[in-house]
Formats: structure tokens, C-alpha cells, sequence
């Protein structure tokens, strides 16, 4: 055995030649951060799931008359108060009388548009706030980010019960949506913040500097770009609480006025007679749960597309 | 340091770990990946073996299967591990317990993360000391820690033990790990590339000390390298692996003097620190039948011996007196000036190759920032081509940014991964406004042919290309703009041996064909032998010796320089006598 140690070993060169060196090895198909992720999510059956029912909320706000033939509001006959299902009429009536599927259908265009609304108005705030902040860094990034925890300690849910409780006449969709959107997004521009500090330092930045592109313009090509998976993560599922945030808002009575449709309100509605009818007010909750669930179940299944470690994982 | 002859080591008959027909699978999502396909060795009491391969050819991954601590889904799919006659492959984790640490310590590879950081350095001893069970009772625990410190190398243990990981470097860190490795006497300590991420004068101390360490309490050292040079400096038994094989296996120096596998040939060829000990030494080594598609270090640093024309080339850029101070914030409001670079002053004659030497903290990427404009200077000038570049207004500065241009470390940092290969390389173009789409296409597919990537990668992203091939695309985009002057941070320090050699082919083509001058900063020595014309080294900021290569390598002034010299490992083996 221990002459063994001091032999001199050789491969035999057939089973073990050494390939040419560092040679490009291209797959058959282009693939990058965004295409992986789109592929990944393409292969998980809840993607699927989630997004047919986002398509369908979505198709019921922009052309609810596909849905139902019914109208939500007017034809409603105190005679069929908390009725129970009957033709035409699949899902029974509210205690006014009205057809609780049509106004499920009809509900979701200002569920989904205040959802839509606060997202954009969180990103239009958040993203510029965030990517300044963490990019320039300095008194910039002082200002910016105690702006931020200012909004960030007040709760932002009290702080829209108290302005919608100031602007108790103004109760519409905009409205509700500013009051959420503008008190939501100190968040996001923290979770952007932290993605552009780590990111700002890599050396594709410096390069891009070294070539004489701007710094504005470093940001919004290369630093931006790259910071964006977990905002994106971030907004998915921040639309899914805006619309619970309406609806609980709403059913405590200070968000839309009783006269906008809303899930929220049809839920506010229907409690008073919980007992008798509890169906009145079991549809347009389950309505409003699986909307949230599949825009949450979106925003993980992207995060986790957007994360080649989490991929490996699986 | 010289050799240790294996003929005259006292040997026990048995082998203390045997491993036999060893096969390692990864499961992954694209089938399972053999990383160890069948390898045999066996390490004696007392012996000291290195497993030399580059990234990727099973060396770690055979490591930890000797202490079953394969990461992830890694199995041990097949073979045997014998440890002490007793095949370890079949036990429980608890079974293994009782082998790690006490018959096999382990030395991480990255001292940067291997410490707790939020747990003080003695306690992560004595956790390591009573989990061996080598003592018990709080002051014989306390006791065995101090000295296991005190064996490690640390001056001042008693009141090292109470600070935490980050009051201390990284060598001082990675003695910790040793001692925590040393802690319980084990038989066998596996260090898995214990130096590569420390400057090489701390390199060669930790492992001085490493080896008599190991020499003292007579354990055997299995040492897990990329670098030939330390590999066959430090052990008396080489096993080169590449592809999760064992190409070639022997004594050390047999091995350098006299390789046998075309793979090996290759390796020896393209390592820098053995190419510097062959341009010194008189009887020229050759690899006459090295494979066509290697490429010889050597060879490549003989051509650039030839050209003499440094002395009279114009200078394409100077630097003279430049300053860099910091402030560095202390508590409240007040502030220290720190002077990262300290009134240094060079030229580099118009195509040859300056580099500026250094270990980590001695400000040469500072320099270089400076030097790119990317940080502006605190005092002193840069000229580049006879335009002053300090103190210009900003869109001058713009338009002498393209006479600069940098190549980064970090290949995988380097290039934004949201953009197609095509528009990295075009960036420059684009914000300097040259050509139109049409022309800028075409200089694109130029630009991949002069760094010999295929015009085809111009539509793909950098996530499918290796790192040497992402520092290609790097080079291409540096060229976009015919820069007079590429700046070359550490621009091939994170490449693997064979991949170092091609890009340094690759720079030293294009300098010859474009003219180009570089700035070449890095900490390793051995690579400079091989580019530089020149070299400038610094420390702590300062310039303390400037040369010709040449003058550099064979009459160092400075001890600073001598010891680097000193450090470069492989240095003191004799190829070819």
C-alpha cells in the first residue's frame, strides 16, 4: 500500500482529455432574468389558476354586461328583500331587493380600480422616492428617507380613516385611493432603497459611469432596471391589500359613499341582516377573498420566478 | 521552504484515509450532476496531499464527502470512504460526529464567513472545543481555547478571546479557523483553499504556520488549491482533478518536473507563479507537446521581453503627485482625514504595460478610480496623450473618457445581466454618440471577433457565458470607443488558471495589434512577471519602488517588494534543474 503513494498516476488520456478551453456553450433558446422567470412561471399550474381568475375579476369590472343582463341598482323590489335564489337571479337578493350576483359583478370595477389606482400612485411616489434616496445617497438620502418614516410610522389605514373621515364628501374612488396610495408607499420606497444601495455598487455601474454616461442616466438604464424584482413582488401583492383596504374602509362607513358599488359596501349592507340572509353577504366576501388571494398568489409565485436560488430549490 | 522528501517520512503501513471508486451526484432540476466520478487515493498519518483542479473539477466537493458535509442535494452515490480501516459512507450523522473534528478537522475556505459575528471569537472555540469533547468543565474548556489561540498564532490570546470576528483581519480570522480545526487533535485537517481570499505575504505566513502546526502535532494536512505553485510548494503528494476525475496523481515535484497528462502540461504551462520560476531559470523548461489549444505563460511573457521599446515611446499617460484623503467619520460630528493614496507619480510610455502593485488597503483601486475619473483626486494631475484630465470642465472630462477606459474584477458584476451582450458592448458608443444604429451593429460583431467570441452572442444575455468569457465581453466593451489606454482592475484575478492564461493572450494580442497602453492592477505578482513592462509597488498608499520588470524580479531594493517576491508561491521549487 504505501508504495502506492509515491507511484505516479496517469489517467489514461482516451477517457479523460481535456476539452478546449473556456469555448461558448449557447443553449438553443435566449435566456435572461426575465425570460427564465416567464418560462418558470409558465411550468406552475397556479399561475395559471391565479391568473384566470385576475383575467375574469378583470374582464367583470371592464365589461360586466358580458356577465350578467340584470341591473345592479334599479329594478330592485322591496317584495324580494333577502330573497332566496331563483331564476335569473342565481345568487338571491339583498335586503333591498337588489340581484346579489349582479352586484357582484358590478362591484368589481371599483374593487379592481381602486386596487390599479393605489398601486400606481404608490409606485409613482415610492419609486422616485426610494431610487434617489438609495442612489445619491448623502443629504439627499437624509431628506428622502425620514420624508419616508414620517409616513411609515403612521399606520397608513388610521391615516385613511382620518382623511376620508375630513373629506366625508368626497367619497369616491379617487379619492379612497389617494388617501391609501398616498400613505402605502413609504414601504416600497424602503424595499427599494436597499435594492438600489446594493445594487449601485456593482461594477456594471461603474463601467457604465467610466464611459461617460450621466449619473441620472446611470440610474434609470442600469441601477433601476436591476432593482426591480422585489418591487414588482411588492405591488402585486400591495393591490390585493388596496382592495381589502377599500372594502374595510367602506364597511366601516367611511369609505365610498352607499351609493358607489362596492364589495365593501354590499358587505357593510348585508351584515345588518346577517341572520336571516347570510348569503347576501357570503358572496361578495368570497368575491373579494379570492380576488386578494390570487393577486397575493401572483405576487409569490413571481418573486419566487424572479429568484434563481428559490428555482434551484424546488 | 523546500520540500518535504517523501522517501525518508516515516510512514505507518495504513493508510489513514482511503478512498476508493469515490462517486459524488448532485440533484438538480436538470437531471443529476456527477461532480465526483470514481476517484481513489489515499492519504498516510502525517502526510500532507494536494488536490490541485480549477473551479468546478470535484476537488471541494471531495473534501467535504470525507466528512459527509456535501452541500445540498450532494450524495455520495457510490464508492468507499475508509477512515482508519472503517468505511464512514454507510454511518449516521451522529456516528459522524464523533469523526469530524476529532479524526478529520476541516478548515472552511472564506475566514470572511465562517465566524459568527455576533458571537465573540472564544466562544466559538470553546463551543468547538466541547462539542469534540476534548475537555469538559468550564476552566478546562476556557484553558484549552486560550491555548488553541495561542497555537494559532495569536499574540495576546486571553484578550483576543472576549473580541468578536470583525475587530479582527482576515488572516488573524482564518487562524481562529485553524485553531478551531486544530482544536481536537484531530488525525487529518482538511484546508479547502484556507488562503485564497488573503493577501500573499499573510498567505505564506498562515500557511508556514499551518504546516508546522500539522508537522508538531504530526496530523496528516489534506489541502484543497487552485494554485499548482502552493500546491507543490506545500505538499509532497499532488492529485490533480479536473471534471470530477483524477487526471494525474504522484509525488509533487515529479509531477512539475516531468507531467505526463495533457491536462497537466496545460495546467503547468498557464500557472503564472510556476512561469516566473521558468523565465528565471537558465535551462529553459519546454512543453514542446503542450496541447495546441494551451496556452504557455511562459511564452507569452518571453514576447514581451523582446519588445524594447519602452524607453523612447512618448508617454500616453502621466501621473504626478496624486493625492487621495478621505474623511473618515468618527462619533458625532467630527472627522479624521485618511490619505488612501499618497502623492504617487508615474508614466507609462504609449504601448507597454505599467503595473501598480499591491496588497488589499494599499490604494491602488483608489488610483484607478482616479485615474478613470470615477473619484475625483484631492491634489495632483493626470495626463493622458498630452490633455490634462484633472481640473477640466465636465464635458471635456466627457470627451476624454473614452481615451480610458476600465476592465473590472468581478466578471460576474461587471456586465448589467438585463441587457444583451450587443448593447454592453455598444454603451459606449451609444453615449458618445458614434454612428447609427447600422455602424454600430457592425463595429459590435468587430469588437467580438477581435476578443474571439462568436458574432452570435450579440443577441444573448451575459447569464449564459463563463466568467473568462464574460471578462471578454469587458475587454470588447473597454475597446468600443479606441481607447488609448485600458485600465485593467484586478482583471483577471477571479479567473481560473487556464482561462487567466487565454485572456492574458488575449490583452497582450490586442496591445500588439492596437497600441494599446495598459494600467495592470493587481495584488499578484506572479501575473505581472508575465504582462508588465513595468511595474510600480505599492504599500499604504505610497509608491515605494518603481522598475522594469525585470529589474523588479531580479534586484528588488525595498524588503516590501522582496517579501512579496518572497510570497509569490511556488517561487522556490527548481523546474528544470
Amino acid at each position: 500500500m504505501s508504495e502506492r503513494a509515491n507511484d505516479h498516476y496517469v489517467a489514461p488520456v482516451e477517457e479523460t482529455a481535456p476539452q478546449a478551453i473556456d469555448s461558448v456553450k449557447l443553449g438553443d433558446r435566449k435566456s435572461n432574468l426575465w425570460l427564465d422567470a416567464w418560462r418558470d412561471l409558465r411550468r406552475r399550474p397556479l399561475f395559471y389558476v391565479a391568473v384566470a381568475i385576475v383575467l375574469w375579476v378583470g374582464a367583470m369590472a371592464l365589461f360586466p354586461t358580458l356577465f350578467t343582463d340584470v341591473p345592479p341598482n334599479n329594478d330592485c323590489l322591496l317584495a324580494n328583500s333577502n330573497g332566496g335564489p331563483e331564476a335569473g337571479h342565481p345568487l338571491g337578493f339583498t335586503r333591498q331587493g337588489c340581484d346579489v350576483y349582479a352586484r357582484v359583478v358590478w362591484g368589481a370595477r371599483t374593487s379592481l380600480l381602486v386596487g390599479v389606482l393605489v398601486v400606481v400612485i404608490t409606485a409613482a411616489i415610492g419609486i422616485p422616492m426610494g431610487a434617489i434616496a438609495g442612489f445619491y445617497g448623502r443629504w439627499i438620502d437624509s431628506v428622502l428617507s425620514r420624508v419616508g418614516d414620517i409616513f411609515f410610522s403612521i399606520p397608513y389605514f388610521l391615516a385613511a380613516v382620518v382623511v376620508m373621515s375630513v373629506l366625508s364628501q368626497y367619497r369616491n374612488v379617487l379619492v379612497i385611493s389617494v388617501a391609501i396610495g398616498g400613505f402605502a408607499w413609504a414601504s416600497l420606497a424602503r424595499i427599494l432603497r436597499a435594492e438600489v444601495l446594493q445594487v449601485k455598487n456593482l461594477e456594471y455601474v461603474m463601467a457604465s459611469e467610466a464611459v461617460g454616461r450621466s449619473r441620472f442616466s446611470t440610474l434609470l438604464r442600469h441601477v433601476l432596471p436591476n432593482s426591480l424584482t422585489p418591487v414588482i413582488v411588492y405591488l402585486t401583492i400591495a393591490l390585493g391589500a388596496a382592495i381589502t383596504a377599500e372594502a374595510t374602509l367602506s364597511f366601516l362607513g367611511v369609505g365610498l359613499g352607499s351609493d358607489v358599488m362596492s364589495w365593501g359596501n354590499d358587505i357593510a349592507q348585508a351584515q345588518t341582516s346577517i341572520r336571516t340572509a347570510p348569503m347576501a353577504l357570503f358572496w361578495p366576501s368570497l368575491a373579494l377573498t379570492i380576488t386578494v388571494l390570487a393577486f397575493i398568489i401572483l405576487g409569490e409565485l413571481v418573486r419566487d420566478a424572479l429568484d434563481p436560488k428559490a428555482r434551484a430549490r424546488r | 521552504m523546500t520540500n518535504p522528501p517523501s522517501a525518508s517520512t516515516r510512514r505507518a503501513s495504513e493508510p489513514l484515509v482511503s478512498v476508493r471508486d469515490l462517486e459524488v451526484t448532485f440533484r438538480t432540476q436538470g437531471g443529476d450532476i456527477h461532480a465526483v466520478r470514481g476517484i481513489s487515493f489515499d492519504i498516510f498519518p502525517g502526510e500532507t496531499v494536494a488536490i490541485v483542479g480549477e473551479s468546478g473539477s470535484g476537488k471541494s466537493t471531495t473534501a467535504t464527502a470525507l466528512i459527509k458535509l456535501l452541500p445540498g442535494s450532494g450524495r455520495i452515490s457510490a464508492g468507499q470512504v475508509l477512515v482508519e480501516g472503517r468505511d464512514i459512507t454507510g454511518l449516521s450523522d451522529r456516528q459522524m460526529a464523533s469523526i469530524r473534528g476529532g479524526v478529520i478537522g476541516y478548515v472552511p475556505q472564506d475566514p470572511m464567513s465562517n465566524l459568527n459575528p455576533v458571537w465573540s471569537v472564544g466562544y466559538q472555540v470553546r463551543e468547538a472545543i466541547r462539542a469534540n469533547g476534548v475537555a469538559s468543565g468550564r476552566k478546562d474548556i476556557e484553558a484549552r481555547s486560550i491555548e488553541v489561540l495561542k497555537q494559532a498564532g495569536l499574540g495576546d490570546a486571553e484578550r483576543r478571546t472576549k473580541q468578536y470576528p470583525h475587530q479582527f483581519s482576515g488572516g488573524m480570522r482564518q487562524r481562529v479557523l485553524i485553531g478551531i480545526g486544530l482544536g481536537a487533535d484531530p488525525k487529518l485537517l482538511i484546508a479547502d483553499e484556507p488562503t485564497s481570499a488573503l493577501d500573499v505575504t499573510v498567505q505564506k505566513t498562515i500557511l508556514d504556520h499551518l504546516a508546522s502546526l500539522t508537522r508538531e502535532k504530526q496530523a496528516a494536512l489534506l489541502l484543497i488549491t487552485h494554485d499548482l505553485g502552493l500546491a507543490a510548494e506545500r505538499a509532497s503528494k499532488l492529485i490533480v482533478m479536473n471534471q470530477g476525475r483524477i487526471v494525474e496523481a504522484g509525488p509533487s515535484l515529479e509531477i512539475l518536473q516531468n507531467p505526463q497528462h495533457p491536462y497537466t502540461k496545460r495546467l503547468i504551462a498557464a500557472a503564472p507563479s510556476l512561469a516566473s520560476r521558468r523565465i528565471q531559470s537558465s535551462t529553459e523548461v519546454t512543453f514542446a507537446d503542450a496541447d495546441a489549444l494551451g496556452v504557455d505563460i511562459a511564452k507569452l511573457a518571453a514576447r514581451h521581453d523582446d519588445d524594447s521599446a519602452i524607453a523612447d515611446a512618448e508617454p500616453a499617460i502621466t501621473v504626478s503627485d496624486l493625492t487621495k484623503v478621505y474623511s473618515i467619520r468618527r462619533g458625532g460630528f467630527s472627522s479624521e482625514p485618511l490619505t488612501a493614496v499618497d502623492n504617487i507619480s508615474f508614466t507609462i510610455p504609449r504601448g507597454t504595460t505599467l503595473a501598480l502593485v499591491g496588497e488589499s488597503g494599499s490604494g491602488k483601486s483608489t488610483a484607478a478610480k482616479m485615474i478613470l475619473g470615477l473619484e475625483p483626486p484631492t491634489s495632483g494631475e493626470i495626463t493622458v496623450g498630452g490633455t490634462r484630465l484633472t481640473g477640466v470642465s465636465r464635458s471635456q472630462l466627457f470627451n476624454l473618457r473614452s481615451r480610458m477606459q476600465p476592465v473590472f474584477q468581478d466578471p460576474y458584476a461587471s456586465l448589467d445581466p438585463q441587457r444583451s451582450i450587443g448593447a454592453i458592448i455598444a454603451e459606449p458608443l451609444k453615449v458618445h454618440k458614434v454612428g447609427d444604429n447600422a455602424s454600430r451593429d457592425a463595429r459590435v460583431v468587430e469588437l467580438l471577433e477581435q476578443v474571439a467570441l462568436p458574432s452570435a452572442l450579440a443577441h444573448r444575455y451575459p447569464n449564459e457565458l463563463s466568467g473568462g468569457q464574460r471578462q471578454r465581453v469587458a475587454v470588447a466593451r473597454a475597446l468600443a470607443l479606441k481607447p488609448e489606454v485600458v485600465v485593467l482592475d484586478e482583471a483577471v484575478s477571479a479567473l481560473d488558471v487556464l482561462v487567466q492564461a487565454q485572456i492574458l493572450q488575449l490583452l497582450a494580442d490586442l496591445q500588439q495589434e492596437l497600441g494599446l497602453t495598459y494600467l495592470f492592477i493587481t495584488h499578484d505578482l506572479a501575473v505581472v512577471r508575465i504582462v508588465a513592462d513595468s511595474v510600480a509597488v505599492m504599500e499604504a498608499g505610497k509608491i515605494v519602488e518603481t522598475g522594469t520588470t525585470d529589474e523588479i524580479f531580479d534586484n528588488a531594493q525595498v524588503a516590501y517588494t522582496q517579501r512579496l517576491l518572497e510570497a509569490i508561491p511556488g517561487a522556490g521549487i527548481p523546474l528544470g534543474a
